[in-house]
């Protein structure tokens, strides 16, 4: 039921977090109900970021509709372009050349490295330590310039398009991608003795918000807060897409449940992302980076869906189509709206401060969730 | 299917669909939940479809143990539309089902807390529907 702000008729209080508030990272919302300082109750109130995404692709074409993916996750925004040029792919059944490919791959693991590198700082500053948060941007800094002189923007780099990428990476990309592998494998053992062994962190993190796995099934949880959770779930893995089935990466899976658990899985994948470059970026193969396609796109009539593991979890994308020029109906299939759906079983009987801490590990990204 | 005598079933797709009416439906999705060799314990999408002449809701499931994925279909009313919930199933559906309402206006009986989750509770229409207007938020190309 919907709460008043105040106290409940049992003397509970009900308190606002959010949605303007450091923490929440974005516009998020949630009403605690706490007895004492023990939460008994969070129920997030979304739409302060609602632009009905969905609505507005029914009128774009397929080449438009890609770009407002970016401003979805947009930590993750080379992957969401991706899984929506793979479904446009799919319907129009068009091969994607293998140059492409690689550089797709690239592109999603520097951005999942990019996206794992600010939750760290986030989680860090979220917990009360400061310093993660500018060790964790000085190095993000090195991805963004990467991508800028690639792609041309730094955060919502509109890149990839049906068929391949947009324009053959920059001449400098190779030379600095191999840089920054060789300086960010130093760093992430500085991660760890920065924060993951500090006892002030161990005890915030270990047994806080558990997550079974029977839970994190039933809760449709998926990326890094599902693994957590012993739950196998990579699309990199299961259902792999572009080079991903002929990389040897492993995939990531703690059996803690808890936010600790969590901690583990994204710093391992850190690591697996760049064992992924190190192995792609000397073998990009040479010719086209985009396959032919027509300039106005027309998927045939029916239904396509495709999924992707962005840095949260499954990106999927449902197209359908009725045989035009724009799609009928476009669902996307985000993954902090299922995270984010387990928040409030995973954090009743804790104290605020675990709530912050579970949202950190939770890693939300709130126009993500509204679309 | 024998678990699934009253659907029928759609091969067009990727994966297997089955397409069922809405008084049925309820009960085919937890015989596909709990049956041991389906048990399609994921849901990962749940959709609704404005065709004009009706509805639909298309779930998506999948199966973690068995590793398979299909995909079920419901034809709602278009007047009327109207589901059971499925969240006492699938827990991730209490959102989905919300945001289902929120955009369409299919009710969904035993949900148990059914109210809007993107907009505001005083908006009136259901957005996403083919024939919703809106001339203050919305502008025709």
């Amino acid at each position: 039921m919907l709460e008043e702000i105040g106290t409940t008729e049992k003397g509970e209080w009900v308190i606002n977090l959010g949605p303007q508030h450091p923490s929440t990272h974005g516009v998020l919302h949630l009403l605690i109900t706490l007895s004492g300082e023990t939460i008994q109750k969070v129920e997030p109130h979304l739409g302060y970021i609602h632009r009905s995404i969905e609505k507005m692709c029914e009128s774009l074409s397929y080449r438009q509709f890609i770009y407002v993916t970016s401003r979805m996750d947009y930590l993750s925004s080379h992957i969401n372009n991706h899984g929506c040029a793979l479904c446009v792919e799919k319907g129009l059944q068009v091969e994607v050349p293998p140059r492409a490919q690689v550089i797709r791959v690239l592109m999603d693991e520097l951005t999942r490295l990019a996206s794992h590198q600010l939750w760290w700082g986030a989680l860090g500053m979220d917990i009360g330590a400061l310093t993660p948060f500018f060790h964790a941007f000085r190095e993000r800094e090195t991805i963004n310039e990467i991508m800028e002189e690639t792609c041309g923007a730094r955060l919502t780099m509109n890149y990839m398009v049906p068929g391949g990428v947009m324009a053959d990476i920059h001449p400098n990309f190779q030379h600095r991608v191999k840089q920054f592998i060789a300086f960010f494998r130093t760093k992430i053992d500085e991660y760890d003795e920065l924060l993951s062994d500090n006892f002030i962190f161990l005890r915030r993190m270990q047994g806080v918000g558990y997550l079974s796995r029977e839970d994190a099934i039933s809760y449709g949880c998926t990326g890094p807060t599902a693994r957590g959770s012993d739950l196998s779930c990579d699309i990199r893995k299961l259902y792999p897409y572009e080079v991903y089935d002929r990389l040897s990466f492993v995939e990531v899976i703690e059996t803690g449940g808890d936010c600790h658990a969590r901690y583990r899985v994204r710093l391992q994948e850190m690591r697996q992302s760049l064992s992924i470059l190190d192995q792609l970026i000397d073998n990009i193969p040479e010719g086209d980076f985009q396959a032919k396609t027509k300039a106005v796109l027309k998927l045939p009539k029916g239904e396509f869906y495709s999924r992707v593991e962005t840095a949260r979890g499954e990106f999927g994308v449902y197209i359908i189509s009725e045989g035009g020029t724009t799609p009928y109906r476009i669902k996307f299939r985000s993954p902090g709206f299922s995270n984010l759906s387990a928040l409030d079983h995973m954090s009743r009987g804790h104290k605020i401060g675990d709530l912050v801490a579970i949202m950190g590990t939770l890693d939300l990204v709130i126009p993500d969730i509204d679309r | 299917m024998h678990l699934t005598p009253e659907a029928t079933l759609e091969e067009s797709g990727e994966w297997l669909g089955l397409v069922l009416a809405p008084d049925q439906a309820k009960s085919c999705l937890s015989r596909l939940r709990h049956a041991p060799e389906i048990e399609m314990d994921y849901l990962f999408c749940l959709t609704g479809v404005d065709w004009k002449t009706h509805f639909s809701l298309v779930y998506h499931l999948s199966s973690t143990q068995h590793r398979q994925t299909m995909v079920v279909k419901v034809k709602l009313d278009r007047e009327q539309p109207e589901m059971d919930t499925v969240s006492d199933i699938w827990r991730t559906a209490e959102f989905h089902e919300r945001e289902a309402y929120d955009l369409f206006g299919i009710r969904f009986r035993s949900h148990p807390d059914l109210r809007r989750l993107f907009l505001t509770e005083d908006w009136i229409g259901w957005p996403l529907r083919k024939d919703y207007e809106d001339p203050v938020n919305m502008i025709k190309l």
